[in-house]
């Protein structure tokens, strides 16, 4: 059996007194979708930090396709399919949309380095972009500074940039945060047209969102995990409506 | 297949615009219209390239610094004391000042790299601090207080002589300046540079998207200070002269207010700021030789309130607004 495209053994960090991240165990297959949810601070942000290596763990292990990356800086492990979306946008605001893309692009056919050619005579790289832009139906604004477009647009050029990088495995922190609840149906439908052989994780707790797309689904709680399994069984789980859906009545 | 305008202006981005002419055409202008004014004139060509230097490590990279004087001084010292010892050749001599400058650089940019913000801003201070104190310690080889005497610059290419009237420095200077700024014009329109805005806009997203961030601030922080170098050297072989205010802190402050003036991260503040500012200067300073910093400071606050992005920060607003449906 092949490994796991992500798996964690015994990831553990804490600030002090407060655990954040309490020997995790944890499987991503390949190709999955697959949820993370908990109540707030029960640690999933950081859990992405984590296995990104925005954060260094204080004990345990992640594994790419079966390798060993906890020793690896954040950029080694894009060039290796691990790639996340950011919960809040994180985009370069006053750049156009094309642009934010392209040069997600440029990182990963390892051109951005290039100190003479022009840009623009890279135009292989500048048609890839706009055909992810494009994708996500936003080829209209592409000429648009990201900053001038409504917010449930930039939450769908977080994802375009994210598949610029031709991830393995995606890590999708809150992608509908923070959008009006008409317009979640569009990043839905991005999110399901995602390519089917890439493993996506999502990080979240829009109970919606995480049952209309996961096929698995992992609670976090206070660092560990509380309770995985298929949705149906997370939904009739007594500990998982205690300490999570209790909060918001029957789901 | 190109189906969208955005496309278009990417792949077109880099090619010239008839605008970019006008600095090189009034430059020659001038040569002609005020030709008793040449050496000032080759000063400000030469410092328009030190601005170009910090524009692209602050304009683009967003690395504030206040020690950009130490690669300008490292250069010129270089050319000065080559000259000063039985080598003037000119040519080899910027060579010379890039190449320390260039050092001095990547060493510095090693260490203080690492760091961000107030405290990236202090250690270029620093940088630039122990460079000047140790310059000055060791006044047997640079003359310390009283700066390098005894520059014998040669003829460049053997042929055209240094003159009096700065005829052969203003043309130096130019050319130099052209060359580079081609250089630089380049690099800030490849996907370096493009990624180098990625940078300074986002940091976080640059890592994200698997920049090696460090590495690419490193390239440009010795790029520029190898274009520092070749401006600091300039000066040093037109003027004939080295001193301790190249290393200055006055220096570094004022190069950045030049470019502020002019509007940064543009590639084109360089050259409207530098002569705005030392062409007031010379006018400010034989109008009124004691008070002439007072009008210097009035335009910066005038500035600063009024056209915020610098001289083309105000022509992009004005333009933005002339045009319909924006």
């Amino acid at each position: 059996m092949s490994p796991p495209a992500l798996e964690t053994r015994g990831l553990t960090k804490s600030f002090g007194a407060l655990t954040v991240a309490n020997a995790i165990d944890f499987g991503l297959e390949r190709g999955a979708r697959h949820a993370l949810i908990g109540p707030n601070g029960a640690g999933k942000t950081s859990f992405v930090n984590l296995v990104t290596g925005a954060l260094p763990p204080n004990a345990g292990q992640i594994l790419l396709d079966g390798a060993d990356v906890t020793g690896l800086p954040q950029a080694a492990r894009v060039k290796h399919g691990l790639v996340r979306t950011f919960q809040i946008t994180t985009l370069f605001r006053r750049l156009s949309v094309l642009e934010n893309v392209a040069l997600a692009v440029c990182e990963r056919r390892g051109i951005a380095g290039g100190l003479f050619r022009p840009a623009g005579y890279h135009r292989a790289a500048i048609e890839e972009a706009f055909a992810l832009i494009d994708r996500m139906g936003l080829a209209d604004a592409a000429a648009q500074p990201v900053a001038t477009l409504a917010y449930g647009r930039q939450r769908l050029i977080e994802i375009a940039v994210a598949l610029a990088l031709a991830p393995k495995v995606l890590l999708l922190d809150e992608p509908a945060a923070g959008v009006p609840s008409g317009e979640t149906g569009r990043i839905i439908a991005a999110i399901e047209g995602l390519p089917p052989d890439i493993a996506v994780l999502i990080i979240d707790h829009d109970m919606d969102l995480v049952f209309r797309l996961a096929q698995r689904i992992t609670v976090l709680v206070q660092g560990s995990v509380l309770v995985e399994g298929a949705p149906q069984a997370i939904r009739a789980d007594p500990r998982v409506r205690q300490v999570y859906l209790g909060e918001r009545g029957p789901a | 297949m190109l189906d969208s305008a955005g496309v278009a202006i990417l792949a077109r981005r880099h090619r010239y615009h008839p605008l970019e002419a006008v600095p090189w055409l009034a430059a020659v202008a001038a040569y002609f219209a005020f030709p008793s004014y040449l050496p000032l004139g080759a000063q400000i060509l030469a410092t328009i390239l030190f601005a170009l230097s910090a524009d692209l490590v602050l304009g683009y990279a967003g690395i504030v610094t206040l020690g950009q004087a130490a690669f300008f001084g490292a250069g010129a010292y270089t050319a000065g004391l080559l000259a000063a010892h039985g080598w003037g050749e000119p040519i080899t001599g910027l060579f010379a000042g890039a190449a320390a400058a260039a050092l001095i650089g990547l060493l510095s940019g090693l260490v203080i790299l690492r760091t961000a913000g107030l405290t990236l801003l202090m250690l270029t201070l620093v940088v630039a601090s122990i460079l000047y104190e140790a310059v000055n310690k060791a006044s047997w080889l640079t003359g310390g207080d009283d700066g390098l005497q005894g520059m014998q610059v040669w003829p460049i290419f053997g042929r055209y002589p240094f003159d009096l009237f700065g005829r052969t420095a203003y043309f130096y200077c130019l050319i130099v300046l052209f060359l580079c700024w081609l250089a630089a014009r380049r690099i800030v329109h490849s996907p370096f540079g493009r990624s180098l805005v990625g940078i300074r806009e986002n940091i976080r997203r640059m890592h994200a998207i698997g920049a090696p961030v460090e590495r690419r601030r490193l390239i440009v922080y010795t790029i520029s200070a190898a274009f520092a170098g070749i401006s600091g050297a300039l000066i040093a072989q037109t003027t004939g002269f080295v001193g301790l205010t190249f290393l200055g802190l006055d220096r570094s402050g004022t190069v950045l207010i030049m470019l502020i003036i002019g509007g940064v991260g543009r590639l084109y503040g360089a050259f409207i700021g530098v002569p705005l500012y030392m062409i007031a200067q010379d006018r400010f300073s034989t109008i009124e030789p004691v008070y002439w910093y007072f009008w210097i400071g009035l335009l910066m606050v005038l500035l600063v309130v009024f056209a915020r992005g610098g001289v083309l920060g105000l022509a992009e607003r004005l333009q933005s607004r002339g045009e319909p449906g924006r």
